[in-house]
């Protein structure tokens, strides 16, 4: 009796989770089946699969051949991954600095790297630009990664020094014992513990980057440096838009961050600290 | 093989002082363990023995040899967490060789220490696991072992066993008494369980609130406190504390003569022991039984005194008592203890 009723409520969950992930994903689906489409199928069917006349890759093929959509894609990829490095890095390093270590000053410092939650960087872009041309950075990929990893790094010290406060304290105590230094104590250490941290800060950390047009439209607006936010609205032109283009160049852009998110979601999954200390 | 010694070793936090004015001395080969109420000090001396932990002033000379403003890993002491504290992303092996992979010791001599350290602690079969796969007592193991191959001078223990089920504490404390005999290692031990402190000690150090209370043989403690409050730490089940008044060099419960003693006249505490007490018909115990309980070799009984003092007696399992029952019970005069008006102990 009792199985019955447990198999049917998991049946239930999944029943649910399972319309979600459709709800979620019908809109991608949609764009990756209208990239392969020809702009009238595109039009006449937008449900409808790619297939026999409807079939076409011309959309991917003006996309890789005719534009300059392979450099926005790695100015995206640089400024992307960059930023992501140094926000991790960075963040960790500033919240292990404010958990692990007792100096004065310690509570206003962390309340100063973490205020900037409160507060959208977008409502200082003038200044920003200002300082960005002052620097002699504008049009550069340089300004972009600047300011991201600025942007991201309060909410990733927050959730960092959240965990990392939780990580044992005699563990680091057994590594000062064996002779680590305190460098070798975060990387060798603590980074090891709050991997699956890691891999969550990255990821709430990289779609708004990848995703981001305002900071792109208005700091590196320039045809080196354009991402591929920015750089899709070539297809949009004023009198016609081409969609297979578009389309195209969405779903490839779709790509980088879905493999990311497959990589970090074990790690998101597995948890290594298990067994660490008691339990 | 080393000595420790604490010179006048004080500790602050802000400006509440935990250790205050310590003095003590650790004798080569010896395991000295510390006891003392929670919150005491006795993980923060350990600390500052281990160099985790500033001193506000005073020395540490490990062998003879100041090392308090070392860092920890040059201090040759090695340290065991309550919390086995091992790095949960390297195995076994991993686990145990890492302080000398660290110290760039060489590759085969790793091995050898490791091995060493695995069979004395029975981790052959386990080398490659990693701690989240271990059971406690496995991981406190590992914990200990990672201890041996730093070969130290002083191991230092903090609540090694206090995660452990009793049944894992009992044999893991005869197992850090084996690897005691066989080390012949300095150790220092902090525990709040009695019965580890008094099978393992050499001696055993008595804290209180920063201060030291008492040193001595587990025996030397158990048989004569320095003071009250030694007397109510040492021993399990703890020592009973009766009101008495002393008259002529009589102690008087009730107007009963229960012992000789040197007490001048007047109010004073009275301490027996659970166990030291035996039913008696002209005893000077006699009360009433609250509670019996009745663990087959031995059985506890709870008294209300005439005067309304609670006692507890350890009686062997013969007897039989029911709630309600009156009961006289008698001491060997010189198992009494008699503490003065502060505490101290006073000789018969
Ligand atoms: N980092 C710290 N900052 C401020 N006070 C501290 C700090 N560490 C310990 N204390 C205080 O110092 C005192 C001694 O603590 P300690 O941990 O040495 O006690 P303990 O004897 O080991 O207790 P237990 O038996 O519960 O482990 C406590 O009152 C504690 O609150
Ligand atoms: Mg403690």
């Amino acid at each position: 009796m009792r199985r019955v009723q447990d198999q049917l409520s998991s049946a239930g969950i999944h029943l649910v989770l399972l319309a979600w992930t459709l709800l979620a994903l019908f809109p991608l689906t949609l764009i990756v089946i209208n990239s392969f489409k020809t702009r009238k199928a595109i039009f006449g069917d937008p449900l409808g699969l790619p297939t026999g006349k409807a079939l076409t890759l011309s959309g991917y093929e003006s996309v890789m051949t005719n534009s300059d959509f392979p450099m926005f894609f790695s100015n995206s990829l640089i400024v992307t991954s960059v930023s992501l490095f140094l926000i991790l890095l960075f963040g960790a390093m500033a919240a292990h600095a404010v958990s692990e270590y007792e100096f004065r000053g310690n509570s206003i410092i962390s309340l100063y790297l973490i205020v900037g939650i409160m507060v959208p960087i977008r409502l200082g872009t003038v200044a920003l630009l200002n300082l960005i041309v002052d620097l002699g950075l504008a049009n550069t990929l340089t300004a972009l990664i600047l300011v991201y990893t600025a942007q991201g790094l309060p909410i990733a010290i927050f959730i960092f020094s959240e965990f990392l406060r939780s990580v044992s304290r005699e563990i680091k105590d057994s590594a000062r014992i064996d002779g680590l230094s305190e460098y070798r104590i975060f990387f060798e250490v603590v980074i090891p513990l709050v991997r699956p941290v890691i891999a969550t800060v990255a990821v709430f950390s990289m779609i708004p980057i990848w995703n981001d047009l305002w900071f792109p439209l208005i700091l590196s607006p320039g045809e080196e440096t354009r991402t591929v936010t920015l750089g899709v609205q070539q297809f949009i032109g004023q009198y016609s838009v081409k969609w297979g283009s578009v389309l195209a160049a969405l779903s490839v852009a779709i790509l980088p961050v879905l493999i990311m998110y497959v990589i970090f979601s074990r790690q998101l999954i597995r948890g290594i600290t298990s067994g660490a200390v008691k339990g | 093989m080393a000595t420790l010694e604490l010179r006048g070793v004080e500790k602050f936090f802000g400006t509440t002082q935990v250790i205050h004015d310590m003095n003590l001395s650790v004798a080569d080969g010896e395991l000295v363990v510390f006891v003392g109420p929670s919150g005491c000090g006795k993980s923060t001396l350990l600390r500052m023995i281990a160099g985790l932990e500033t001193l506000s002033s005073g020395e540490i000379h490990i062998d003879g040899r100041r090392v308090d403003y070392q860092p920890p890993s040059r201090r040759g002491i090695a340290m065991v967490f309550q919390s086995y504290a091992l790095y949960p992303h390297k195995d076994v092996r991993g686990n145990l060789g890492f302080s000398l992979k660290h110290d760039k010791v060489e590759k085969s001599e790793i091995d050898r220490r490791v091995n060493i350290a695995a069979d004395i602690l029975g981790l052959q079969d386990l080398m490659s696991r990693k701690p989240r796969e271990l059971s406690g007592g496995q991981r406190q193991r590992v914990a200990i072992g990672r201890a041996i191959v730093r070969e130290p001078k002083v191991f230092l223990f903090d609540e090694p066993l206090s995660n452990l089920d009793a049944a894992l504490r009992v044999h893991m404390r005869v197992e850090i008494l084996k690897l005691h005999q066989r080390l012949q290692n300095t150790m220092v031990y902090v525990t709040h369980d009695q019965v580890e402190a008094m099978t393992l000690a050499d001696r055993i150090v008595v804290f209180r609130a920063g201060r030291v209370e008492q040193t001595g043989t587990p025996l030397e403690l158990y048989r004569t406190p320095a003071n009250r409050f030694v007397a109510g730490f040492i021993g399990s089940p703890a020592m009973n504390f009766l009101n008495i008044t002393c008259k002529h060099g009589t102690v008087l419960l009730a107007e009963r003569s229960v012992c000789q003693s040197t007490h001048p006249d007047g109010e004073a505490t009275l301490g027996v022991r659970p166990e030291h007490l035996q039913v008696d018909e002209s005893g000077p115990f006699s009360g009433e039984v609250s509670v019996f309980e009745h663990l087959g070799g031995e059985a506890f009984v709870h008294l209300t005194l005439s005067d309304g003092q609670e006692l507890v007696a350890r009686l062997d399992g013969e007897h039989r008592f029911k709630p309600g029952d009156t009961c006289t019970l008698g001491i060997a005069a010189e198992k009494c203890h008699v503490f003065n008006q502060a505490g101290l102990r006073v000789d018969r």
